[in-house]
């Protein structure tokens, strides 16, 4: 399995970028002599095939399907009142009342899981969205453009990404008043830039290609070309890179929560339920339940995704499809 | 490669590194006239008094054209005039002088531990690959990458410090002579910091080494009848460096990042505690002038990154 993950112009989250592999995108002998064996399938199904290919991709995909039915539905079945603190119930240690314990306030540990979780996973999810919907529209313009618009732009975008981006998205989350649809906004903010860069190299290829190009000889509008070829024909790029945006928006959201900077009381988000085991952990009490459910669920939850964006990224790769 | 070249490519490299400041200055700018209320707001705190806004208003100029605004704040970053906190009673200049020597110490001491680490575990890698040493080494990299700073810190706390006690969970308080003078309480901060930047190193190693084993060079050395440590060290190692020293002028964010957390959760006296401070007391002159000083390094790192690896690998042409 190729341990690859995003590009150099990654924000600071803990992802990381990789060089490429040496000879991508040329086919060895053996790919060369499968060639000619091709039965044209569709590309999802294809895609469907490769994917399933890889059990830790699998696994990735269960473990996010648990997670989010854990934190959606979960609460259905266990009940916790997560709005009024307990007080009698500070800091309780795990029982058959209270399976993780409580926190200093009274809260049910297991219950600010999945209410935490619910913050977590539709941050996460939102501002992938939001980020890749506009990179992939500003990439796509600017590559297929060109010139002196797309160099300015483009420099637009280095200027973006030059800006640290754990420190911006603090001003930001410190001017605006932190809630679900806020933060949102201030993590896709400064996010897109990294996949506007990606959709542009990617656009720049796609123009010369015939089906394009024709677009314009039988008179298409720009738009056109762009809306429904080039970004049609960039989709596995834009899906892998939204999956690992998830990743990356939930690690971030995690970061801001633990420095205070989250959704505020009494919502939370599982980086803010670890800002409050920092206090308590000092205590040489084991409190052990603050920190380690909250923390493991960040890295299962952004390892899987990371995984599953690896295996996305294989099962678009058409060089992998020729078999 | 003639050196016409060579110079066409450093003078647009840094054409376009001052194009991308004058972006980064507006969109720092931007940032500041988004807190509610405009910049006064922000230098005189969420509860002044409309007669106050319209004094300081008038006493800082925020009351002429945006463009003269712009043009007076540049030129003030210029002449390392980085703005004045209020809250600390102290201009960010000499909170900077403060604080960034020892900051630069734990990122220093982070970064060497996290190559002395990276370096040879990521060419074992890419020797020994797809073997179980290969894959466990893979999995601590993914856990590097995953795992959020704040959280490798607190489990250290919670092992090394509560349950064994054999550092201290503070990280060492004074100047940077009193920090470097207690050598174990910067053990905890620096290996959090360094876990996280081991990741990076070690699979860009990987894939590096990986890279050139393949190349034509190689080759050629083994049939020469070079020994495989020769080809390794001699020439495998030496080109992949190149990608190392590359990366660590690109990775300027992610390295001011790990300060941030790692600080945060250690308690460390640096730039990045006192980053978290001032966004605790929505200390705007503060905040502003360390992104803009980080930003400024992350800008002239990119490009530093660009020249070297120009300079370091001759296959690099320029159109």
């Amino acid at each position: 399995m190729s341990m690859v993950t995003p590009p150099p112009e990654l924000p600071s989250v803990g992802v990381v970028p990789e060089v490429p592999p040496a000879g991508a995108g040329a086919f060895t002998p053996e790919e060369l002599e499968l060639a000619p064996s091709v039965k044209p399938r569709s590309l999802l199904r294809r895609g469907w095939e490769v994917f399933a290919e890889n059990k830790l991709a699998l696994v990735s995909l269960g473990v996010v399907v648990f997670m989010i039915g854990f934190c959606f539905v979960g609460p259905l079945f266990y009940r916790t009142d997560q709005v009024h603190t307990s007080l009698p119930d500070y800091l309780c240690h795990p029982s058959a009342s209270h399976l993780l314990g409580c926190n200093d306030l009274g809260y049910d540990l297991l219950g600010r899981l999945m209410v935490g979780g619910q913050t977590s996973l539709e941050v996460g999810f939102a501002a992938a969205f939001v980020s890749v919907l506009i990179g992939t529209m500003y990439g796509a313009f600017s590559g297929f453009i060109g010139g002196p618009v797309d160099a300015l732009l483009m420099r637009v975008v280095d200027a973006g990404l030059s800006i640290p981006y754990i420190m911006v998205v603090i001003i930001l989350s410190v001017i605006f008043h932190p809630n679900t649809v806020t933060m949102i906004f201030v993590i896709a903010v400064f996010y897109w830039f990294v996949v506007a860069r990606l959709i542009r190299g990617e656009t720049l290829t796609l123009r010369t290609r015939e089906y394009v190009q024709a677009v314009k000889v039988i008179g298409g509008r720009k738009s056109r070309a762009i809306v429904r070829h080039i970004v049609p024909n960039s989709i596995g790029t834009i899906i892998v890179q939204g999956t690992f945006a998830v990743a990356d928006s939930i690690l971030i959201l995690a970061g801001l929560g633990f420095l205070g900077l989250g959704v505020s009381a009494p919502a939370t988000d599982w980086g803010s339920m670890l800002s409050n085991g920092l206090q308590y952990i000092q205590s040489q009490q084991n409190y052990w339940w603050l920190i380690y459910p909250p923390g493991i669920a960040i890295i299962v939850t952004c390892i899987s995704f990371n995984f599953i964006g690896d295996a996305l990224r294989d099962a678009f790769e058409t060089r992998l499809q020729r078999r | 490669m003639g050196g016409g070249a060579m110079t066409t490519f450093l003078i647009r490299r840094v054409l376009q590194a001052i194009i991308v400041l004058i972006f980064v200055t507006l969109i720092t700018m931007w940032l500041i006239h988004l807190v509610p209320g405009g910049p006064v707001v922000a230098l005189v705190g969420l509860r002044a008094t409309p007669a106050q806004i319209a004094y300081y208003n008038h006493l800082y100029g925020f009351d002429q054209p945006v463009w003269v605004q712009y043009w007076k704040w540049v030129s003030q970053f210029a002449q390392g005039n980085f703005g004045y906190s209020v809250k600390n009673n102290l201009s960010v200049a000499s909170e900077i002088a403060q604080y960034l020597p020892k900051t630069l110490v734990l990122v220093g001491l982070g970064l060497v531990v996290s190559l002395i680490f990276g370096i040879p575990l990521g060419i074992y890698q890419a020797v020994k690959r797809y073997t179980v040493g290969d894959y466990v080494l893979t999995w601590v990299s993914f856990l590097g990458y995953a795992t959020p700073t704040f959280f490798v810190g607190l489990i250290l706390i919670d092992w090394f410090s509560l349950k064994i006690p054999l550092f201290p969970s503070q990280a060492p308080q004074g100047t940077v002579a009193q920090i470097l003078s207690q050598p174990a309480a910067l053990v905890l901060p620096v290996f959090c910091y360094a876990f996280v930047a081991y990741a990076l190193w070690s699979r860009y190693m990987r894939s590096s080494v990986m890279d050139n084993l393949v190349q034509d060079y190689v080759r050629t050395a083994r049939a020469k009848g070079a020994s495989e440590r020769r080809v390794l060290w001699g020439h495998v190692f030496r080109n992949s460096l190149i990608t190392i020293v590359t990366l660590l002028g690109l990775s300027i964010p992610t390295l001011v990042a790990g300060a941030i957390f790692v600080e945060v959760v250690f308690n460390y006296p640096g730039m990045g505690l006192q980053f978290f401070q001032a966004a605790q007391n929505v200390d705007f002159e503060t905040l502003m002038g360390f992104t803009v000083l980080a930003t400024v390094a992350t800008v002239v790192g990119n490009l530093l990154a660009d020249v070297g690896y120009a300079m370091l690998d001759p296959r690099v042409r320029y159109s």
